[in-house]
């Protein structure tokens, strides 16, 4: 099938990724489609999560890093010369794991990206994607009288969604989340399930998480990596109950592989 | 059905669930094989008794029930270990309409006993109820060591128990047109024979569910199928 077809946004072929002489990742072929939540699990270590940086060029500020390989999104190598890295991470955004809020206003940590990006023409405009912004995140109700206290006073799951908030501030068309919710209590991962469930209709999104529960949950697509191989790639319905690979089975069953 | 989970007592709990559906499986059996005695001994001295110990079918069942709830709300089971609890739920359901039809063997027995003693000698009761047996034995077997191929053995064998039912339908309802005062016996037996039928396809049921849990998928041929006593009648000419 060609991309068109299966409407892949995110190509990636043979990425390699060595830490100095030490290989992280050994030739990734995964193709992500748009719109939907693709999961990426395996033990600590599989390099799960340097995949993930690949995708937004966030190993390149790491020393000794060295990526090989191709990541195409829309068509388009983010790897060659001409492409603007900044320009880059604001198409591709990113979620980390302990919500990281500035410290500034919650209305400044929304409008820092827009700013920056020099996307806003007047405060009008800005005022408005910082709404806009907030409600997708499903947290404008909670904030929408207190813009310009300080995001440091939220509770850990609003501050997470302040973070997805100055996130799609910049309009990405892909969100990168690692382990968005390992620090929040269940009714916070909850909505940020949920919210994740919303945000795939307009972004591409790529999730690396430890909760078997929550990639099962969250993900159309789950791929599990292992030692720094992809080992197997499919339908989340299907990986979760009936992988086709011993490892991946002995993983989410919790044997020893 | 080897597995070594890191948290050791994950396996404790499916072996648990294992081990009541072997105890289910071995009283359904004794059901059914003490209602066939009694029909072919001509013997109601312990139909009381095995309509009596249905009761310990029920409840051993709504146990393994709880039990399952309870590991798969505390284990979050993922992939064969979900297909073997999920089945575990199936096959139990399945051993405890076993145990039902056994109870119905049983009663219906009675009537015949007491109202026609000649009635069915000559018809294959006992080897429908020997085949239908032995279905079950070895699909318990399958089903303990989680013998996919052994299953599939009495999946194939279910079409002999449908000939064979088909067979016996078509004589007693000779029996019974040939003389009208066999009609309520014959009635019975008649349901007898469909009751060890039923049995034979639970039995294969069963043996699809260990299919599914080696496999992740059912048999995908279509079920050996060989029951025409639904368009059975008595010949009138």
């Amino acid at each position: 099938m060609s991309s068109q077809e299966e409407n892949i946004k995110i190509r990636t072929s043979g990425v390699t990724v060595h830490y100095g002489a030490a290989q992280a990742l050994h030739g990734i072929d995964l193709d992500i489609r748009a719109n939907e939540v693709t999961a990426l699990i395996g033990p600590s270590g599989c390099g799960k999560s340097t995949f993930l940086r690949c995708i937004n060029r966030m190993n390149d500020v790491i020393e000794d890093c060295h990526f090989g390989g191709k990541i195409e999104i829309d068509g388009e190598d983010i790897y060659s010369g001409e492409i603007d890295v900044v320009e880059l991470r604001a198409r591709v955004g990113m979620v980390f794991q302990k919500p990281n809020p500035f410290p500034k206003s919650i209305y400044d940590n929304v409008a820092y990206g827009p700013r920056i990006h020099g996307l806003a023409s007047s405060k009008d405009e800005l005022d408005h994607m910082v709404e806009t912004s907030l409600r997708r995140a499903g947290l404008w109700q909670e904030v929408h009288d207190r813009l310009h206290t300080s995001g440091s006073g939220l509770s850990g799951g609003q501050q997470q969604r302040l973070c997805i908030a100055r996130t799609i501030a910049v309009d990405p068309n892909v969100v990168l989340m690692d382990e968005p919710c390992s620090a929040l209590d269940p009714i916070a991962t909850a909505i940020i399930e949920e919210l994740i469930e919303e945000l795939r209709s307009q972004y591409t999104i790529v999730i690396v998480t430890h909760s078997m529960q929550q990639a099962a949950r969250v993900s159309q697509r789950t791929a599990y990596f292992h030692l720094g191989h992809l080992v197997e790639h499919g339908d989340t319905d299907r990986i979760f109950t009936n992988p086709a690979n011993k490892q991946t089975e002995a993983y989410i069953s919790g044997k020893i592989g | 059905m080897g597995s070594e989970h890191i948290v050791s007592s994950f396996d404790n709990d499916l072996a648990e669930l294992n081990h009541m559906v072997a105890r289910l499986g071995g009283l359904a059996e004794q059901q059914f094989a003490a209602a066939v005695e009694a029909l072919e001994t001509r013997n109601t001295s312990n139909i009381d008794a095995i309509v009596e110990a249905d009761k310990q079918l029920d409840k051993l069942e709504f146990e393994l029930n709880e039990r399952a709830i309870e590991v798969i709300a505390r284990r979050s089971p993922m992939a064969k270990d979900l297909r073997r609890i999920i089945v575990a739920l199936r096959v139990a359901g399945n051993l405890e309409r076993i145990g039902d039809y056994a109870k119905n063997i049983a009663k219906r027995s009675r009537v015949i006993i007491e109202h026609e003693k000649s009635l069915g000698d000559n018809v294959s009761i006992a080897r429908i109820a020997g085949l239908t047996q032995q279905m079950i034995n070895q699909v318990l077997d399958a089903y303990a060591t989680g013998d996919a191929e052994l299953a599939m053995d009495v999946w194939d064998r279910d079409m002999d128990v449908d000939q064979l039912h088909t067979s016996i339908f078509r004589e007693v309802l000779e029996q019974i047109g040939a003389d009208s005062e066999r009609v309520s016996a014959g009635s019975q037996l008649l349901f007898v024979a469909k009751n060890i039928e039923r049995i034979g396809d639970y039995a294969t049921g069963i043996a699809e569910q260990i299919y599914f849990v080696k496999h992740g998928e059912f048999p995908s041929q279509t079920r050996p199928k060989a029951d025409d006593s639904s368009s059975s009648a008595i010949d009138q000419s």
